[in-house]
C-alpha cells in the first residue's frame, strides 16, 4: 500500500509545537519580557496556525492513512486555533496577576490546541487516542496550575485520576473493536461491520459501550460527568474556559467522526443508547445547575446540559446524509462562542474583584454596564433565546433529531432549555437588580473588552444570519461523511 | 409597499442601537427619539391598515419573502425565509400595536430611572410583537414570539412595583419570573408542535402558506392541535394557565402593562388562529368543545375574581383574563361570525385595557396606592381622568357605541349558534363585568369626596394625549366597525375554508 508521507500536510501542527517551545524558552531566557506580552505571542502562534490551515481549503488528502486533511479538518483547525487565541487573550491579565510560570502556561495552551487539531483530523483509533491524551494531559496540568490553591490541586488530581481511568476504558474499547474488525482505521472498521451479517456480536457491543464511556467521560456526559464541577471550580478561570471550549469541541469532533465513519453501520443498535445518555445528561446538567451558588459551577453544570443537547446530534446520525453532523457542529460553534463570551465576562469580573459567587455579581449593571450586557447576551444565547446564536443553532439541532423519529428527545431538549432559562435569569437578576457594594465604575480593560466584543459579534452573526457559517460547516461535514468511503455512506446533496 | 412591513419590524429594532449610543446623561433626547420612532410606527401601522385591500384571494397583502437559511441540512429551497405579509386578521392587530406603543411612549414619559435601558427593552418587545403579527414562517413567528417575551423579565423586575397586601407581599421579581416562566414554558409546547409539523409535512420548509396547503392525517391533527392551543393559550390567558397574568400585569410598569395586556395577550389568540386552526382544521373541530369550555370558564372565573379585587390594577388584570376568555370562546365556535367577533374583541380589548392600565397608572403615580376603597369622588379633582376611565370601563362592559359592544355581540351570536349553554354563561360573565366596573367607578371616582386626596391633580399632558388616542379608536370602532369587519371577515373565511 502506498502511503502518502507528505510531511508538509502537518504544518499547522508544527507551528503550534514549535511556537509552544518558543514561548517556554522566551519566558526562560528573556527575563525582561512581560508576562502579558507572552500571552500576545502565544495568541499570535495560535492565529498563525489557524491561518496556515487555510492552505488546505477544499483539498482532500491524508497523511499515511492516519490523518485526514479535508474540509472537516480545516474547519476544526481554524476553530481550535481561534479558541486558542481567545484563551490566551483572556488569560493575559489573570496569569499576570495570579499565576507563576507564564511560559509553560501558554505553551500548554498551544499544545492543547495541537492535540485538539489531531483529534479532529485522526482517521485511525490509536492516532485519535494519542491526540486525545495530548489534549487531556495539557488540561490536567493547566487545571492544577494555581499550585498554592487547594481547590486547584484537588480539581487537577480528580480530573487526572478519573481521566486516566477513562483513557484506559477507551483503550480497552479500542482493543475490542480491533479484535472484532481487524483494523483500527475508521473506514476499515466500517467496512468490516457492514460485511458482517452474523448479527449481534457481544465483543463488538462491549467495545462500543467502552468507547462511548471513554468519550462520554471526555465530553462530560452523564453518568461520566463527576469530574466536571470540581475541575471547573478548581481550575484557574481561563483554564475553565479552555476546558469548556476546546475540551468539549475536540471531544465532539472525534465523537462525531468516529460514529459517523466507523460505527455508522450499527447505527440502529446505538442510537437509542446515545439518545438515552443524551436525555440523562441534559436532565441532570440543567436540574443540578439550578442549585449552584458559584458561577463556575453553574457554568460547569450548564455545560453538562449543553453536552446533552450536542449528543442529540450523534443520536440523529444516519448513513444517508450529513444533516445531523452539520447541525451538531453548528450548535457546537454557537455554544463555544457563547460560552467563551460568558467566561471572558466572568474572568474580567474576577480580575477586578477576585470573587466568583453569583451573589457577588450584584449590581454589575451599575458598575460595568458593558460587561453586564455582554454576560446577559451570552447567557441568553446559551438559553436559546432569539437574536442570539443559541436560538438558531438549537432550533436546527432539535429539528434534526425530530427528523430521525426522536421527537421525544427534541421535546425533552426544549423542556430543559426552558429550565436552563431559569438559572441564567437568576444570574441576570443579580446583575441588574442587585445593589452594588460601591457605586464606582471599574476601569475599562480594553484588551478583554475587545476580545469580548468579537465574541458577542459572533453570537449575533450566528443568531441573525447563520447561512454563511452553516455553509462552511456543511462543507466540512460533507467532506467527512464522504471520506468514510466503503462504508456505504454517501455525501450529502451539494 | 412590501417594505412597509419590513420597516415595521426594522424601526423598533433599529431604534435600539440609537438608544444605546445616546449617552445616559441626555434622558430627554432618549424620550424624543422614542416619540419619533413611536410616531413612525403608528403612521406605518395606520398605513398598513388603510391600504389593505380586503377583496379576494387568500387575503395576504404586501407579501415579502427574503431568504434566510436554505439548502442546508434538512432545509430545502426556501427552507427558512423572512416571509412577511398581512392578512385581514393581522392588519387590525398591527394597527393596535402601533396605537398602543405610540400611546405607551407618552405614558412612559416621566420614567427617570435608567430610561434609556427601559426604552431599549420596550422597543425590542415591540419589534417582537410586530414580527409575530407579520411573519408567515414558523421559524420567524417563533423567533419573534420569544423576542416579545424575553424583555418582559427586566422590564417588570427593574421598573415594576411590588404589591403589598395585609399579610404578604407579591414582589415584582416574583411577578416577573412567574410571567416569563409561564410564557416560555408555554412556548415549549409550540416548539414541539412546530417540529412535529415540519417532519409530518416533509417539505423542507417552515413557510406557513406551504405548510397550510398540506392535508395532515386526522390523528396527527388531533394529537398536535392541543400543543399549539395550550402553548399559545398560556399567553392568551387560557384558564387555568392564566395566573401569571394578574400578577405579571400588576407588577409591570404602566406602559408595559398596556402593551402586555393590550397587545401581547393577543399574540396568543392570534397564534391559535394562524397556526393551530389554519393548519389543523380537523383537530380544531375535535377540540373545539374543550376550548369552548376553558374559554367560558376563564370568562366567568376572571369576572368573578375581578369582582373580589380591591386593588384597581388587579381588577383590570382579572378583567383581562375574563375578556380573553371571550376571545377564546369566539375562536372555539369555528363559525365566521364567532371568529370575527374574537378578532374584533382582540382589538377592542387591546385598546380599552391599555386605556384602563394607563389610567390606573396615572392614579397610582400620584396616590401611590391602588386600593379602590380608599379613594372616593376623585372625579371632582380629576374630571378627565375619571371620564377616560369611565369610557374604558363602559366599553369593557359592552355599552353600545363603544368597541366592546361590537365585539361581544359577534361572539355571543356565534356562541349561541353553536353552544347555547356557553352563550348563556358568557352573557352572565358580561353581566358580572358590568357589576364590578360600575362598582369600581362608584367607589373610586364618584360619590362623596375623600379629603385625603385634596392634593391630587389632573393627568399629565402626555397621559391625556395617549388616553385620547386610545379613546378615539374605541369610539371609532364602536360607531363604525365596518372597516374592521370587512378586513377580518375576508381572512377568517379563508382560514375556516368557507
Amino acid at each position: 500500500m502506498d502511503l502518502n508521507l507528505d510531511w508538509s500536510l502537518l504544518a499547522p501542527e508544527y507551528i503550534l509545537a514549535g511556537w509552544a517551545g518558543m514561548v517556554v524558552l522566551l519566558d526562560l531566557f528573556w527575563g525582561r519580557l512581560r508576562k502579558q506580552q507572552l500571552a500576545y505571542v502565544a495568541a499570535a502562534g495560535a492565529l498563525t496556525s489557524a491561518l496556515t490551515a487555510l492552505i488546505w481549503v477544499n483539498e482532500d488528502t491524508n497523511f499515511a492513512n492516519l490523518i485526514d486533511i479535508n474540509n472537516y479538518t480545516t474547519l476544526f483547525r481554524v476553530f481550535f486555533g481561534l479558541i486558542g487565541v481567545f484563551a490566551c487573550l483572556a488569560s493575559a491579565r489573570f496569569v499576570n496577576d495570579r499565576l507563576l510560570h507564564a511560559g509553560e502556561y501558554y505553551g500548554l495552551i498551544l499544545l492543547s490546541v495541537l492535540g485538539a487539531n489531531l483529534m479532529a483530523a485522526a482517521s485511525e483509533l490509536l492516532t485519535a487516542y494519542i491526540s486525545l491524551e495530548l489534549l487531556s494531559f495539557s488540561l490536567y496540568v493547566l487545571t492544577s496550575y494555581a499550585k498554592f490553591d487547594l481547590r486547584s490541586n484537588e480539581g487537577g488530581l480528580k480530573y487526572m485520576l478519573l481521566g486516566a481511568f477513562s483513557s484506559a476504558i477507551f483503550l480497552y474499547g479500542i482493543s475490542m473493536i480491533y479484535g472484532v474488525s481487524g483494523s483500527t482505521r475508521f473506514s476499515e472498521i466500517s467496512a468490516a461491520l457492514s460485511a458482517d451479517t452474523s448479527g449481534f456480536d457481544l465483543a463488538m457491543f462491549l467495545g462500543l459501550v467502552l468507547i462511548i464511556a471513554g468519550l462520554g467521560f471526555k465530553v462530560a456526559a452523564v453518568p461520566f460527568h463527576m469530574w466536571t464541577p470540581d475541575a471547573y471550580e478548581g481550575a484557574p478561570l481561563p483554564v475553565t474556559a479552555l476546558i469548556s471550549a476546546i475540551g468539549k469541541a475536540a471531544g465532539f469532533a472525534l465523537f462525531l467522526k468516529l460514529f459517523s465513519q466507523a460505527f455508522i453501520p450499527l447505527v440502529d443498535d446505538w442510537r437509542v443508547f446515545i439518545a438515552v445518555l443524551s436525555a440523562m445528561t441534559m436532565a441532570l446538567g440543567n436540574l443540578v445547575a439550578i442549585q449552584q451558588h458559584n458561577i463556575k459551577r453553574l457554568l460547569a453544570y450548564s455545560s453538562i446540559g449543553q453536552v446533552g443537547f450536542l449528543m442529540m446530534g450523534i443520536a440523529a446520525l444516519t448513513p444517508d446524509n450529513a444533516d445531523a453532523a452539520s447541525a451538531l457542529v453548528l450548535h457546537l460553534v454557537g455554544y463555544v462562542i457563547s460560552n467563551l463570551a460568558a467566561f471572558v465576562c466572568v474572568i474580567i469580573w474576577y480580575n477586578w474583584t477576585g470573587k466568583e459567587e453569583i451573589s457577588d455579581l450584584a449590581g454589575a449593571a451599575e458598575r460595568a454596564p458593558y460587561l453586564a450586557l455582554s454576560l446577559g447576551i451570552a447567557l441568553f444565547s446559551l438559553a436559546g433565546m432569539p437574536l442570539f446564536a443559541g436560538f438558531a443553532t438549537k432550533f436546527i439541532l432539535f429539528q434534526t433529531a425530530a427528523e430521525q423519529d426522536l421527537l421525544w428527545l427534541s421535546s425533552l431538549a426544549v423542556f430543559f432549555s426552558f429550565v436552563s432559562l431559569y438559572y441564567y435569569l437568576v444570574v441576570i437578576k443579580q446583575m441588574y437588580l442587585g445593589e452594588p457594594e460601591e457605586p464606582t465604575r471599574f476601569p475599562t480593560p480594553w484588551l478583554e473588552y475587545g476580545a469580548l466584543t468579537l465574541l458577542v459579534a459572533g453570537v449575533f452573526v450566528l443568531g441573525l444570519y447563520p447561512q454563511p457559517v452553516f455553509d462552511l460547516v456543511e462543507q466540512g461535514t460533507t467532506a467527512m461523511m464522504a471520506a468514510s468511503g466503503a462504508a456505504g455512506a454517501v455525501g450529502a446533496p451539494p | 409597499m412590501e417594505w412597509v412591513l419590513f420597516a415595521l419590524i426594522a424601526i423598533p429594532l433599529g431604534t435600539v442601537p440609537i438608544f444605546i449610543l445616546i449617552p445616559s446623561r441626555y434622558p430627554q433626547l432618549v424620550r424624543n427619539v422614542a416619540a419619533v420612532s413611536g410616531f413612525a410606527m403608528f403612521v406605518l401601522a395606520l398605513l398598513v391598515f388603510t391600504r389593505y385591500e380586503f377583496t379576494g384571494g387568500s387575503g395576504l397583502r404586501f407579501d415579502l419573502q427574503l431568504d434566510w437559511l436554505e439548502n442546508v441540512a434538512f432545509l430545502k429551497e426556501n427552507g427558512i425565509t423572512l416571509h412577511l405579509a398581512v392578512d385581514g386578521i393581522s392588519a387590525p392587530m398591527v394597527l393596535l400595536t402601533g396605537i398602543v406603543i405610540f400611546a405607551g411612549v407618552f405614558i412612559s414619559w416621566n420614567i427617570d430611572y435608567r430610561n434609556k435601558d427601559y426604552f431599549v427593552l420596550l422597543f425590542l418587545l415591540v419589534s417582537g410583537v410586530f414580527g409575530v403579527f407579520l411573519s408567515l414562517d414558523l421559524f420567524f413567528l417563533f423567533f419573534f414570539y420569544e423576542l416579545a417575551v424575553l424583555p418582559m423579565y427586566l422590564l417588570i423586575a427593574v421598573w415594576g412595583a411590588s404589591s403589598h397586601f395585609g399579610t404578604f407581599t407579591r414582589t415584582k421579581e416574583y411577578g416577573a419570573m412567574k410571567l416569563v416562566l409561564y410564557l416560555v414554558g408555554g412556548s415549549v409546547l409550540i416548539f414541539i408542535g412546530i417540529f412535529a409539523t415540519f417532519v409530518e409535512a416533509g417539505l423542507g420548509t417552515f413557510d406557513l402558506p406551504v405548510l397550510g396547503s398540506v392535508t395532515y392525517d386526522e390523528n396527527f391533527q388531533k394529537t398536535f392541535f392541543p400543543f399549539f392551543v395550550l402553548g399559545f393559550g398560556v399567553l392568551a390567558g387560557l384558564w387555568p394557565f392564566h395566573t401569571w397574568s394578574p400578577d405579571g400585569h400588576v407588577a409591570a410598569p404602566t406602559a408595559v402593562s398596556m402593551l402586555h395586556a393590550g397587545v401581547l395577550m393577543k399574540l396568543g389568540a392570534f397564534g391559535i388562529l394562524r397556526v393551530g386552526i389554519s393548519l389543523f382544521p380537523e383537530g380544531a373541530e375535535f377540540w373545539a368543545p374543550v376550548l369552548m369550555t376553558l374559554g367560558v370558564t376563564g370568562a366567568l372565573y376572571g369576572a368573578v375574581s375581578a369582582m373580589a379585587q380591591r386593588d384597581l390594577k388587579y381588577m383590570v388584570g382579572y378583567s383581562s383574563v375574563s375578556h380573553m376568555g371571550f376571545v377564546l370562546m369566539g375562536l372555539a365556535t369555528l363559525t365566521t361570525i364567532g371568529v370575527n367577533g374574537a378578532v374584533l374583541q382582540m382589538f377592542a380589548h387591546g385598546v380599552m385595557t391599555a386605556l384602563m392600565f394607563a389610567m390606573v397608572g396615572a392614579v397610582y403615580d400620584q396616590a401611590h396606592v391602588r386600593d379602590m376603597t380608599v379613594f372616593g369622588g376623585l372625579a371632582q379633582k380629576t374630571p378627565r381622568l375619571a371620564a377616560f376611565f369611565a369610557i374604558a370601563g363602559l366599553s369593557s362592559l359592552g355599552l353600545p357605541g363603544l368597541a366592546g359592544f361590537v365585539a361581544e355581540f359577534h361572539i355571543f351570536v356565534g356562541t349561541f349558534k353553536t353552544y347555547p349553554w356557553a352563550g348563556a354563561l358568557g352573557v352572565l360573565a358580561a353581566a358580572i363585568t358590568a357589576t364590578y366596573i360600575l362598582r369600581m367607578l362608584a367607589m373610586a371616582f364618584f360619590g362623596p369626596f375623600n379629603e385625603r386626596w385634596a392634593q391630587i391633580k389632573e393627568m399629565r399632558l402626555g397621559e391625556q394625549f395617549g388616553g385620547a388616542l386610545l379613546i378615539f379608536f374605541i369610539v371609532f370602532m364602536g360607531v363604525w366597525p365596518a372597516p374592521f369587519i370587512d378586513r377580518i371577515n375576508d381572512s377568517v373565511q379563508f382560514i375556516l375554508r368557507v
